[in-house]
């Protein structure tokens, strides 16, 4: 085995200690229960209210983009049930607020790569926000319009992986956002323009079906579609599973990259702040 | 143990070039325990960021236990312990506990000599009655001594301590005091710390490095310091009118 190899292999950190990340993410989010309750809630509530406009566009324009009114009812519920999980609108990480105020210094002197460090965590707060904000709209939406379901069990398992592969992805650009601070000095401006590609690119503001021609094939091939429109056609039966998949860890796998690759350049050229 | 020599780090803010370290050199031996002085500014912290991996120097080199830190950062990390005074790497919302079960899969320390240590560290540094409090409610005397334990779980041959007694009223100073005297005298730590506090070097640092516009300004014990300045006999005096006399050079 190669020198440097037998290097990395004796001083990576061990699967427990990124599973146990991924337990004290959970555990971290859990504590913020009503900060979950108030957004499963407004999660809910939205929900209801897209659920009729997208009722009315889908009367006004029966088999738009391939879906039925039930499909469009579920997709709604569906994709609502993403915003927490998958953040949708942004944030969720604490880099940004660390780069500014210079704890980062301990995140970066750490001997464990901080990317996959932040992702373990993130991956906790992900399983914690699915029970707490992905359940309830869910479900309420179900009683109250009737959502279908996958086809049998192999539907669900890639449903499930896709949406894991999803909650990846959204990290790795939410990392990107974050990480891009210690240039811009303040996340806010990226955010906000990271808040309107990702609502509209990712199909939570109208399904990316119902885009026609150049469009709709741009944006279904961009990260962000593979955060909430993928997912949901994988649940819906319309996807072709392997394809869709490779499509989604392709994107994880190049979004982890960058933001390896940032971490790196972070160390060597960045002024950290705060004495 | 620690070597730096011609250690520089420049930074670029807005097309000026900011040396918050120059040709830094300097020598310490296993088992000393150094306190570093200097004006805010001086580039104390910027240096041991260096020593710990998080900045790459942009001049000289830097060597803890004859390793680079920022080619070898891992290798360091196992060396080397940190505390940053102003910072905490507990986990905010978990028990301390928590927090420091993680830098025991963080730094692969086996269960059996992890729960001897962390009995010592527990006896030695009173963490006993809030181990099982979140750390968000412990007091910041208590939250110092749990970064601390943190820091010397993985039994790291050097600790280095940024500000490690800001803030801390005169009873928990005199605990981390004693503490790191002990680690230093019975364990052979070798133990580098920055402060402002001038009790801290008096009481516990056989040597003093003085950093200034991120030059050596001084090394020796701290009666050569005292020595420096003729007719101040207080160290605050001495490191005052040292502060003042400093040469603006930025």
């Amino acid at each position: 085995m190669p020198t440097v190899h037998r290097r990395f292999l004796a001083s990576s950190p061990s699967i427990s200690l990124y599973a146990q990340l991924v337990r004290y993410g959970f555990r971290k989010h859990a504590t913020y229960w009503g900060a979950a309750a108030a957004g499963a809630f407004t999660n809910t509530v939205f929900g209801v209210l897209r659920a009729y406009v997208l009722i009315a566009l889908w009367r006004a324009r029966p088999g738009l983009g391939g879906y039925d009114i039930a499909d469009a009812v579920t997709f709604c519920f569906l994709t609502q049930a993403y915003i927490g999980p998958m953040q949708v609108f942004g944030g969720g990480l604490e880099i940004a607020q660390r780069v500014r105020s210079g704890d980062i210094a301990l995140d970066l002197a750490r001997p464990a790569p901080l990317v996959l460090w932040t992702l373990s965590e993130d991956l906790g707060r992900a399983g914690y926000l699915f029970l707490a904000r992905s359940l309830p709209p869910t479900v309420v939406g179900a009683l109250l319009f009737g959502i279908v379901l996958p086809d049998g069990a192999a539907v669900w398992a890639a449903f499930a992986a896709s949406f894991a592969l999803g909650v990846v992805i959204s990290f790795g650009w939410r990392y990107i956002v974050a990480l891009a601070t210690c240039w811009l000095r303040d996340d806010r401006g990226l955010a906000v323009v990271s808040l309107v590609l990702t609502t509209f690119f990712s199909g939570l503001m109208l399904p990316l079906v119902i885009f026609p021609g150049w469009l709709g094939t741009v944006a279904r091939a961009l990260p962000w579609s593979a955060m909430v429109q993928v997912p949901a056609d994988v649940y819906l039966g319309t996807a072709d599973i392997p394809r869709t998949l490779g499509f989604q860890a392709l994107w994880a796998a190049v979004l982890l990259a960058l933001g390896a690759l940032l971490t790196r350049a972070a160390r060597r050229r960045v002024v950290i702040d705060g004495g | 143990m620690i070597d730096a020599d011609r250690l520089g780090r420049s930074f670029r803010v807005r097309r000026t070039t900011v040396h918050a370290v120059r040709d830094l050199s300097f020598h310490v031996a296993a088992g000393e325990f150094v306190g570093c002085l200097g004006p805010n500014g001086a580039g104390k912290s910027t240096t041991i960021k260096m020593l710990t991996g998080v900045l790459a120097p942009t001049s000289g080199r830097v060597t803890v236990a004859g390793l680079a830190p920022s080619r070898r950062r891992t290798a360091v990390a196992r060396e080397i312990g940190v505390v940053f005074g102003q910072r905490t790497t507990l986990w905010w919302d978990l028990p301390l506990r928590d927090s420091l079960d993680l830098v025991r899969l963080l730094y692969k320390v086996d269960r059996v000599r992890f729960r001897e240590r962390l009995g010592e560290l527990t006896e030695r540094l009173g963490l006993g009655g809030f181990l099982a409090t979140p750390v968000r409610q412990l007091s910041l005397g208590q939250r110092m001594r749990g970064d601390i334990a943190a820091a010397l779980l993985h039994d790291p041959s050097v600790l280095v301590l940024d500000e490690p007694t800001i803030g801390l009223d005169v009873v928990s100073k005199a605990e981390v005091r004693a503490f790191l005297r002990d680690l230093n005298a019975e364990r052979g730590t070798t133990v580098l710390l920055t402060t402002h506090d001038l009790g801290d070097v008096e009481r516990l640092c056989r040597r003093v490095l003085l950093i200034d516009h991120g030059r050596l300004a001084f090394d020796g014990t701290v009666d050569e310091l005292r020595a420096t300045v003729p007719g101040e006999t207080s160290i605050e005096d001495v490191v005052a009118h040292l502060y003042r006399n400093s040469p603006p050079s930025r």
